[in-house]
């Protein structure tokens, strides 16, 4: 009974440390590139959010195949999320590159009420319920007295997130593009002295932070079947958590946080307290920043002059 | 010459339309309605066929009007500097009308009940605005969890009103004491954070209020909220159409009519003088020691250390005052209002008294009370449109960060500057 439950929540935990993960990877990115806390991120997964419900309501009219369906969806999904973060940048970060350094999170926190606002206003403010899309599933140790379950959906979740994370730092490490933003993170003056376009390297960062999120998106909607305006808020907050925990600006950190953020919330509410499980993530979030602020993976910050 | 650059610019409005088109397209133009508990989409083509000719235009527009131009010149940034050189030279005559206007205002034949209403709640934010400069416009640190020390103020208000019948007088001050208790109790580990972490922690932390206020059953009544808060008396003298016996009430101890206007305008009054003391004192403070190491930390904190200013017990203070006026806020909004819930105090609440602090211009008193009087203005005219009225409020935050970075009313002189010798 005890494994049985102990196996599910570590089941559990996987599943929404691999969504946290994908939403922290676009934070981490953004932080490490141009040093700044994309605030707005958790609102740019809600948006993927309801373009993948969106998506998924006009393919149940057709007839194609369920996997082409959710190979479309995600293809969607990323494509138009991408253009809100691409927007996003443009308009309220841009501007504000040699600013002094709190205007780039006020402006960041403007452009997420607009984006929850708008949503509300475009969309309305009541909760959409998605029929579930994979169903079925493996269920195991039915003699112990607790069902553990593993669904079809929480497998193909972690799959993707494996794939696109295998794919994504591949991309990082071994392409030109990715020694690209290495570079802008280290030192942007230089870099476009190199002749590398440090704007476009910029975008492309936000781009893809933001496909990342709207692929969160999609799992966040298949998996709770649930979305309003509102979940990019909370959703963001723990996903920050997530990348400061692996060590902000570190990639393999915001997957690694993801999944720690994950495990710790879903055992947090299986086993102390389901009210005041947003209250974990919180308090590992001061804990984290308090006693470690450079995570497990990041690098020291050093204050200069 | 002329002609690549018209190419340019229609190429480039094109583009504009197709990303318009690309953001616009599913979430406006695919409405999704909920019908017999299924989904289904309401495509609303028209609106965003407007909306894409109208990104068009206007980029083609602007690439033609104002990019064009060799010089920009930033409208905004004049007309808030003209403001700003008003407001330096005739500042304390405009202060004083301004007090003048909100000491008779309850008198004006035009004044009703609404616009009483409207006033007493532009006052409370007022009040927090100036608070939080303390926190922000002064001592430059972030705080996004600032309706956190709201909610205690008007928490412990409320339950030792209720639970031991003090009154009003008594509980203020507690109230207050108990917020700046909450800031330290806050501030003492993050406060080394940097800037930005900050921020966050500060929400963190103003959410796990709420959250705690809305699980803790037993103290809070959760969700219900609490009722039945006692009403403010006139120093002992209650406001009641028909008092019990023996009783002396407002109207038969000063023998006049009774009117329900009497508890609006006494509570106006106290807003009042409240949000004047809040101001009076960071005036004052300003120039006091800590008000001067307040403002060095915010420009320079390691020069700040250098000259053996103690960082962390300098951002404290700032903390805690600007919690505890927070917390005088709150006992006031809990006394007004007679029932408070954890709905009162969500981060929403906490960005709109951040964007009055930025939008006024960090650190400007004035630009506290003409953001608070713009922004609560548009928020009450646009009452009904609910989120059009958000996106127009965090609109204009981007757009104030873009324009004006230090606010409408960016003033940053130094608060003591040294007067030219005149021997050379």
């Amino acid at each position: 009974m005890d494994t049985a439950y102990f196996l599910q929540q570590l089941i559990n935990g996987v599943t929404l440390g691999s969504v946290y993960g994908l939403i922290a990877i676009g934070y981490t990115m953004v932080y490490g590139i141009i040093g700044m806390i994309n605030f707005a991120h958790g609102d740019i997964f809600m948006v993927g959010a309801f373009i993948a419900l969106i998506s998924f309501i006009l393919f149940a009219l057709t007839s194609i195949a369920l996997p082409i369906v959710l190979l479309l969806t995600l293809l969607i999904a990323m494509v138009f999320t991408a253009c809100y973060g691409w927007t996003v940048e443009k308009l309220a970060y841009k501007p504000l590159r040699k600013s002094f350094r709190l205007a780039p999170l006020i402006s960041a926190l403007g452009m997420s009420i607009v984006l929850q606002n708008y949503v509300q206003a475009a969309q309305g403010a009541r909760i959409k319920t998605l029929q579930p899309v994979i169903q079925g599933g493996f269920t195991f140790m039915e003699d112990t007295g607790f069902t553990v379950s593993l669904s079809y959906l929480q497998i193909f979740i972690v799959l993707v997130t494996i794939v696109l994370m295998a794919i994504f730092t591949l991309l990082i490490t071994k392409t030109a593009l990715g020694r690209a933003q290495r570079a802008c993170e280290q030192d942007r003056t230089m870099t476009a002295l190199m002749g590398i376009n440090v704007d476009r390297t910029i975008s492309i960062t936000f781009i893809i932070g933001s496909s990342l999120a709207s692929v969160a998106g999609m799992m966040f909607v298949m998996y709770y079947g649930v979305i309003d305006f509102y979940i990019g808020f909370l959703a963001g907050i723990k996903a920050f958590t997530a990348a400061v925990l692996g060590g902000i600006g570190s990639v393999p950190g915001a997957m690694l946080g993801g999944l720690l953020i994950g495990l710790i919330e879903v055992f947090w509410s299986g086993y102390i307290s389901i009210e005041y499980k947003d209250i974990a993530a919180f308090t590992v979030l001061v804990v984290v920043l308090i006693f470690f602020p450079t995570g497990f993976l990041g690098k020291p910050d050093i204050e200069k002059v | 010459m002329e002609k690549k650059f018209f190419q340019t610019s229609i190429k480039d409005s094109l583009f504009t339309g197709l990303i318009a088109l690309a953001l616009f397209g599913p979430i406006v133009g695919l409405r999704t309605v909920a019908k017999n508990e299924v989904l289904e989409v309401h495509p609303k083509w028209l609106i965003v066929l407007i909306i894409v000719i109208v990104c068009a235009v206007g980029r083609f527009l602007t690439n033609l009007y104002v990019y064009n131009r060799d010089q920009k010149t930033g409208i905004q940034s004049s007309i808030g500097k003209s403001i700003s050189n008003f407001l330096d030279t005739k500042g304390y005559q405009i202060a004083l009308t301004a007090i003048i206007f909100s000491v008779i205002f309850p008198f004006l034949p035009f004044t009703d009940r609404y616009l009483m209403d409207i006033a007493i709640m532009m006052l409370t934010y007022i009040m927090l605005g100036w608070g939080l400069n303390i926190v922000i416009g002064l001592a430059g640190l972030l705080d996004l969890g600032y309706v956190a020390f709201y909610a205690v103020g008007a928490y412990s208000y409320a339950l030792f009103a209720i639970h031991f019948g003090w009154s009003f007088w008594i509980c203020l001050p507690i109230a207050g004491i108990f917020a700046a208790m909450f800031g330290v109790l806050l501030g003492f580990p993050v406060l080394r954070l940097r800037g930005d972490y900050l921020a966050i922690v500060t929400l963190a932390f103003g959410e796990m209020i709420r959250i705690l206020l809305l699980n803790w059953y037993q103290l809070t009544k959760g969700p219900d909220g609490l009722t039945g808060i006692p009403r403010p008396s006139f120093f002992g003298l209650p406001f009641k159409s028909f008092p019990d016996e023996g009783e002396q009430t407002f109207h038969t101890f000063f023998g006049v009519e009774y009117d329900p206007m009497q508890r609006i305008i006494f509570l106006y009054y106290l807003i009042l003088v409240l949000a004047l003391i809040t101001n009076l004192f960071t005036i004052k403070i300003r120039r006091l020691p800590i008000g001067r190491a307040w403002e060095a930390l915010r420009e320079d904190e390691i020069a700040c250390k250098s000259l053996g200013v103690n960082p962390r017990n300098t951002k404290l203070t700032a903390f805690a005052i600007g919690a505890m006026f927070g917390g005088f806020a709150g006992s006031f909004f809990a006394t007004r209002q007679a029932f408070i819930s954890p709905e009162s105090f969500t981060f929403i609440e906490s960005a709109i008294i951040v964007a009055i602090v930025v939008l006024g211009g960090m650190g400007s008193q004035t630009g506290v009370v003409l953001a608070t009087v713009f922004l609560i203005g548009l928020i009450e005219v646009f009452r009904d449109f609910e989120s059009y009225r958000m996106i127009a409020f965090g609109g204009a935050m981007v757009l104030i960060m873009i324009f004006r970075p230090r606010g409408i009313l960016a003033t940053r002189k130094p608060t003591i500057t040294l007067e030219k010798s005149s021997s050379k």
